[in-house]
C-alpha cells in the first residue's frame, strides 16, 4: 500500500503554487487574480503543516498556518472592497483595461 | 518565571503599546465627536508625539523579547530592540508627524473631512506595522507586520475616491503587493522546512553547519527577497511605484516614499545581517556565511534600480510621477550602502535616510501646495511660478538641488558618505556608475527649475501664498537641509550611536 509521505505534500503544494502564479499572470478579471493569490497562500500553508508534521518540529508550523488563514481572510475582505470600489468607478474589473495611469 | 519573562518583553514594546492605545483613543474620539471633526488631527498628532517620546526613551535599552521556552536556544525571541531599530523608528515618527501637518493643509484631504478619523486610524495602522517590521527577528512576525503595513496602505492609496486614478492606484497596489507577499510567504515556508525554525538567529546558526541544501536555500531566499524588494520598490519589483505614487493622495505618496521605504530597508538590513553574517571583525567588516552570494545580487539590483529610476524619470511630465521615479533611484543609492557589508556602509545608510526624509518630504510639500491652488501636477503648470511665488520657488530649488546631491545641501553629504563607503570597500566601478547616475538625475530635477524660472510669468500664472503654518513647515524642512550641508556633525554622531544590530 502506498505510504503518504512528506514528498507527496510538497508536490501538491508546488502544483498549487504554480497554478496560482499561472492564474495571476493569465487571468484578466481582478477577482480571478485574487483567487490565484489564495492558491499561493494555501500552498504555503500546506508546506507549513506538512513540514511541522513530518519534521517533528512541534506545533509551530500549524500555528503559523492558522495565522496565515486569518490574514488571508483579512486580505480578501480588503481586496474585495477595493475591487468593488474599482467597479463603481470604471464599471468593470478587467485589470488590463484599468490603465489610465501611464507614461 | 515565564510570567516574569513576558513582563520584561512587554517593557521592550512600550512604544508599540502606547501607539495601539492612541489608536483606540483616536477611534473612540472619532465616534464621540462625529459631528465636528476639527479635533481629530490634533489627537492624532499628539498620539504620535507621545509615542515618539517613548521611542526616544528607548535609546539605551536593548534586548530580546518574547523568547520561546521550548527552543534549545532560548535567548533569541520574536523581537530585538536595539539602537538601529530606535533610529529607524525615529525616522518613521518624524515623517508621520510631518504627514499629519501636511494632511491638515492638503486640499485633497480637506475634501473628505467626514472620514478624517478613519484616515488617521489607517495611518496609525501603517505606523504600527512599520514599528514591528523594524524590530522583528522572526520570519512570521516579519510577514505579519509587512501585511499590517500593506493592508492599511492599500486602503489609503485609494482613500479619497475623488478621481478615477485613486481607485486605480489602490487596485494596482493591492495586486502587486498581495502577490509579492504571497510569494514571500512561500519562501518562508521553504526556509521553515530546511531549518525547522522561523527565528532568524536559529536559522543563522543552522546554515553555518554543513547539512544545508544550497540550491533550496537560495531559492527560498530569493522568494523572500521578492517581498522585501517590493516594499523598498527596488527593480525588478518597482512597477507599481509610479502608478501608485501618481494615483494616491499626495500626503500618502509622501508617507509611502519615506516611512514605508525606511521600514523596508530596516527589515532588509536586519534580515541580511542577522541571518547571513557570521561575525563582524574589528574594522567593522561583515563576514558573510558562504551560502548565498548577497553581494553580487545586491550590486546588480542596486545598479538596475537606480539606472531604471533615473532614466525613466527623464520623460515624466507629472511631478508626482517624476518624484516616484526619483524615489526608485534613491532606493538604488541607499542599497549601495548595504552592498559593501561594512559598518561604514550602514552608517552611510542611516545618514542618508535623515537627509532623504527632509528633502523628499519637502519636495512633496511644495508639489502639494501648488496642487492645492492649481489642482494639477503637470510640469507646464509650473511655468513662471518662481517669479509669482518666490518662497515656494526658492525652497523647491533647494529641495531639488539636495535631491541631486550638490553642495552646499545635505543631500551632498549623504551621497558623499555613501561613495566614501564604496571607495573604501574598493568598489570603484560601482561608485563611478552611481556618480554618473547622479549626473543623469540633474537633468530632470533642473528641468523643473527651468520651467519655474526661465519662463516669464504671464497674467494667468497663479500666485501661491502659503498660509503661516505652511511657511513655518517649509522653513522647518529647508533650514536643516542648508545647515546640515555645512554642519553635519550632530547627525553623524547620532548615526554612529545607532549602529548596534543585536546579533550572535
Amino acid at each position: 500500500m502506498l505510504q503518504v509521505g512528506l514528498a507527496h505534500f510538497l508536490v501538491v503544494s508546488a502544483i498549487l503554487f504554480s497554478l496560482g502564479i499561472y492564474g495571476i499572470i493569465t487571468r484578466k478579471n481582478a477577482v480571478m487574480v485574487l483567487m490565484g493569490l489564495e492558491l499561493i497562500l494555501n500552498a504555503a500553508n500546506i508546506n507549513f503543516v506538512a513540514f511541522s508534521k513530518y519534521g517533528n518540529l512541534g506545533i509551530n508550523g500549524q500555528i503559523v498556518a492558522l495565522f496565515v488563514i486569518i490574514l488571508a481572510a483579512a486580505e480578501a475582505a480588503i481586496a474585495l472592497a477595493i475591487v468593488l470600489n474599482v467597479y463603481k468607478t470604471f464599471a468593470n474589473v478587467n485589470v488590463d483595461e484599468i490603465n489610465n495611469l501611464k507614461d | 518565571m515565564e510570567l516574569n519573562n513576558l513582563y520584561q518583553s512587554l517593557n521592550l514594546i512600550l512604544p508599540e503599546i502606547v501607539l495601539s492605545i492612541s489608536l483606540v483613543v483616536l477611534v473612540l474620539a472619532d465616534l464621540i465627536f462625529h459631528k465636528d471633526k476639527r479635533l481629530i488631527p490634533y489627537i492624532a498628532g499628539i498620539g504620535i508625539a507621545i509615542t515618539g517620546a517613548f521611542v526616544i526613551n528607548q535609546f539605551n535599552v536593548s534586548g530580546f523579547g518574547f523568547q520561546s521556552s521550548t527552543q534549545t536556544m532560548r535567548n533569541y525571541g520574536l523581537i530585538a530592540v536595539d539602537s538601529f531599530g530606535v533610529f529607524f523608528k525615529l525616522i518613521v515618527i518624524a515623517s508621520s508627524i510631518l504627514i499629519v501637518f501636511f494632511s491638515s493643509s492638503s486640499g485633497e484631504i480637506n475634501k473628505i473631512k467626514g472620514r478624517i478619523g478613519e484616515y488617521y486610524a489607517l495611518i496609525y495602522g501603517m505606523i504600527l506595522g512599520m514599528f514591528f517590521m523594524i524590530i522583528a527577528t522572526d520570519l512570521i512576525l516579519i510577514y505579519l507586520s509587512l501585511e499590517l503595513l500593506s493592508l492599511s496602505s492599500y486602503v489609503l492609496a485609494g482613500f479619497t475616491k475623488l478621481r478615477d486614478r485613486n481607485s486605480e492606484a489602490s487596485l494596482k497596489y493591492l495586486l502587486y503587493g498581495a502577490v509579492s507577499s504571497g510569494i514571500m510567504l512561500f519562501g518562508i515556508s521553504i526556509i521553515y522546512g530546511i531549518t525547522g525554525s522561523t527565528n532568524l538567529y536559529i536559522i543563522n546558526s543552522l546554515i553555518q553547519g554543513p547539512h544545508i541544501n544550497l540550491f533550496t536555500l537560495s531559492f527560498s531566499v530569493i522568494l523572500i527577497l521578492v517581498g522585501i524588494g517590493y516594499k523598498i520598490s527596488s527593480a525588478p519589483f518597482h512597477f507599481w511605484t509610479p502608478d501608485v505614487y501618481e494615483g494616491a493622495p499626495i500626503t500618502i505618496t509622501a508617507f509611502l516614499s519615506v516611512a514605508s521605504k525606511a521600514a523596508g530597508f530596516a527589515l532588509l538590513i536586519r534580515f541580511v545581517k542577522t541571518t547571513f553574517v557570521s561575525y563582524i571583525d574589528a574594522e567593522g567588516v561583515w563576514a558573510l556565511i558562504n551560502v548565498f552570494d548577497w553581494q553580487s545580487i545586491l550590486i546588480a539590483i542596486s545598479i538596475l534600480t537606480m539606472t531604471l529610476g533615473n532614466f525613466s524619470a527623464l520623460w515624466q511630465n507629472n511631478l508626482k510621477r517624476m518624484l516616484a521615479y526619483s524615489s526608485i533611484a534613491h532606493a538604488g543609492y541607499i542599497l549601495l550602502g548595504l552592498v559593501v557589508f561594512t559598518n561604514q556602509g550602514l552608517l552611510a545608510i542611516l545618514i542618508y535616510f535623515v537627509f532623504y526624509l527632509l528633502m523628499n518630504l519637502g519636495a512633496f510639500l511644495v508639489v502639494m501646495l501648488i496642487a492645492n491652488k492649481t489642482n494639477s501636477e503637470e510640469i507646464d503648470d509650473y511655468d513662471g511660478l518662481g517669479y509669482t511665488s518666490p518662497l515656494i520657488g526658492v525652497s523647491f530649488a533647494i529641495f531639488l538641488i539636495s535631491l541631486t546631491g550638490l553642495p552646499p545641501t545635505a543631500g551632498f553629504i549623504g551621497k558623499l558618505y555613501l561613495f566614501i563607503a564604496l571607495v573604501d570597500a574598493k568598489m570603484i566601478v560601482v561608485a563611478v556608475i552611481a556618480l554618473l547616475n547622479s549626473v543623469v538625475s540633474l537633468y530632470y530635477y533642473v528641468r523643473v527649475l527651468k520651467h519655474m524660472y526661465l519662463t516669464k510669468a504671464t497674467d494667468y500664472t497663479p500666485q501661491i501664498i502659503p498660509s503661516f503654518g505652511n511657511k513655518i513647515l517649509l522653513l522647518i524642512l529647508v533650514i536643516p537641509i542648508l545647515v546640515f550641508g555645512i554642519y553635519f556633525e550632530p547627525i553623524i554622531n547620532l548615526a554612529k550611536n545607532s549602529l548596534v544590530i543585536l546579533g550572535l
